[in-house]
């Protein structure tokens, strides 16, 4: 799927994402030459055909994860099942109290590679907490649909 | 275009990244296997044949040889190989270079849907549209390309694939492994499995996949008391199939209530200790799948010169 500008006839470019948790996605698109911009909006089906496919519009936003796409597809995962080496060092990214409590919201099958995605999230930009805020930007920013 | 829009294919400024994101994912495949030297999958075009049992003693009898194997579960809806292979669910160690497989008793290294569901809980998958029927298939691909990509097999003599019944399923497998050694095709007497398994092995050989040969199961029942073999399905499939695809019958495998009871124990290596005949023949198999060249034509076993086991 391309957009094109009729005006200027010119193909628009990937500008940004949104994924609002409904099963739904925005992806904006914007012309080079007159900025003008324009939104697709994608209905769950659309958007869950993409998923499957493991890929992401406009480009990946973090490194793919080990079983990514079991771990955010399946719904009857075990509980606890992935733990991280022991020989990890602890994160320098502390997680306030609020934090905790949402990341308790999220399955826990799946819970260990979102807690990660965030932290280092956190840890790029020299984040020293995490707070539900900073899960609300990392969400936002990095397009994770469901985190 | 009559209104003077481009067309598709003449708007080419922006080149989409999802074919570069569809690479990625290949050459995280191949970047995995690497270290494996060869890929089998163990298929039927019918359930309930044995073919995981068959996976199972053949990863079993590699790892008795001191070969290090591993095996992908990839009947997504019916794992059993965990049990055949007395692993029980754990947790596994999700590593920055790959998620750590399970290992059996015997040293088999395991990945199966069934070390990640809930026990008694069937593979579910989420579903925003309540049409997962559209992209099930999509999905499934996309575990099977997970299970090989994302674990941390490190280096493998042998890996093997136990496909899920179906006649596409050795297609799938070779789209996401090209450098595939060859399938191994499981049936079991009967007319009935000898059709559906010849609609397989017509599919493979027209696609121009490897087959290494056919190993059946259930020929016959062998009674304790004095160890006779008796006719356990009418028909003949395994030679049957054999000759019609020119490909060799690596082993037949009569019903023995000893291996029920070992599989169902998740203790195959014991059972291997008192078997002999088609024990034998899986064992020369192994060998031969974890040699230089997994292609290559094996030499006749017992089993090519017609004699029940």
């Amino acid at each position: 799927m391309k957009f094109l500008c009729v005006e200027c006839d010119r193909q628009m470019a990937f500008e940004d994402r949104a994924v609002p948790g409904d099963g739904t996605l925005a992806a904006v698109f914007k012309c080079p030459d007159c900025d003008h911009r324009t939104a697709m909006l994608a209905n769950p089906m659309e958007t869950q055909l993409v998923s499957s496919l493991g890929v992401k519009v406009g480009g990946r936003t973090v490194p793919e994860s080990n079983l990514e796409g079991i771990r955010t597809g399946v719904t009857t995962g075990r509980d606890e099942v992935f733990v991280e080496p022991s020989s990890t060092r602890p994160a320098a990214v502390r997680w306030s109290v609020d934090a905790v409590e949402r990341l308790g919201h999220v399955p826990s099958f799946v819970r260990g590679m979102v807690k990660k995605i965030y932290t280092e999230y956190a840890r790029e930009r020299g984040i020293e907490e995490m707070t539900p805020d900073v899960m609300d930007r990392a969400r936002s920013d990095l397009g994770l649909e469901g985190m | 275009m009559a209104s003077g829009i481009r067309t598709y294919h003449e708007v080419d400024e922006v080149p989409s990244d999802l074919p570069d994101q569809i690479a990625a994912q290949d050459a995280r495949v191949a970047s995995r296997l690497a270290s494996v030297r060869h890929v089998v999958g163990v298929m039927s075009g019918k359930g309930g044949v044995g073919k995981s049992l068959i996976t199972a003693l053949l990863a079993t009898a590699v790892a008795r040889r001191g070969g290090r194997v591993g095996l992908i579960d990839a009947d997504l809806n019916g794992p059993s190989a965990a049990r055949l292979l007395g692993v029980r669910p754990g947790r596994l160690v999700d590593g920055p270079d790959g998620l750590e497989p399970a290992v059996s008793p015997t040293g088999v290294r395991l990945m199966s849907m069934a070390l990640l569901i809930e026990p008694g809980r069937t593979l579910a998958w989420r579903d925003a549209a309540d049409a997962g029927f559209v992209w099930r298939g999509v999905q499934e691909r996309g575990a099977l390309r997970e299970f090989l990509a994302d674990v941390a097999w490190g280096r493998l003599d042998l890996l093997l694939v136990d496909l899920p019944p179906g006649t596409q399923r050795l297609a799938e497998l070779h789209g996401l492994v090209p450098e595939l050694a060859g399938a191994v095709a499981v049936t079991i007497p009967s007319p009935a499995a000898r059709d559906s398994v010849a609609r397989s092995l017509d599919l493979a050989r027209a696609r121009e996949l490897p087959v290494l040969g056919v190993i059946e199961n259930m020929s016959g029942v062998l009674c304790e008391a004095c160890g006779a073999a008796t006719p356990l399905h009418a028909g003949d499939a395994g030679r049957e199939l054999a000759q019609r695809f020119e490909v060799p019958l690596l082993a037949r495998l009569p019903f023995d209530p000893s291996l029920g009871a070992a599989a169902d124990e998740g203790r195959l290596d014991a059972w291997w200790s008192e078997a002999d005949g088609a024990a034998a023949d899986l064992a020369a198999l192994a060998d031969r799948l974890c040699g230089p060249d997994a292609t290559d034509d094996a030499e006749p076993t017992a089993a090519d010169g017609g004699e029940a086991p």
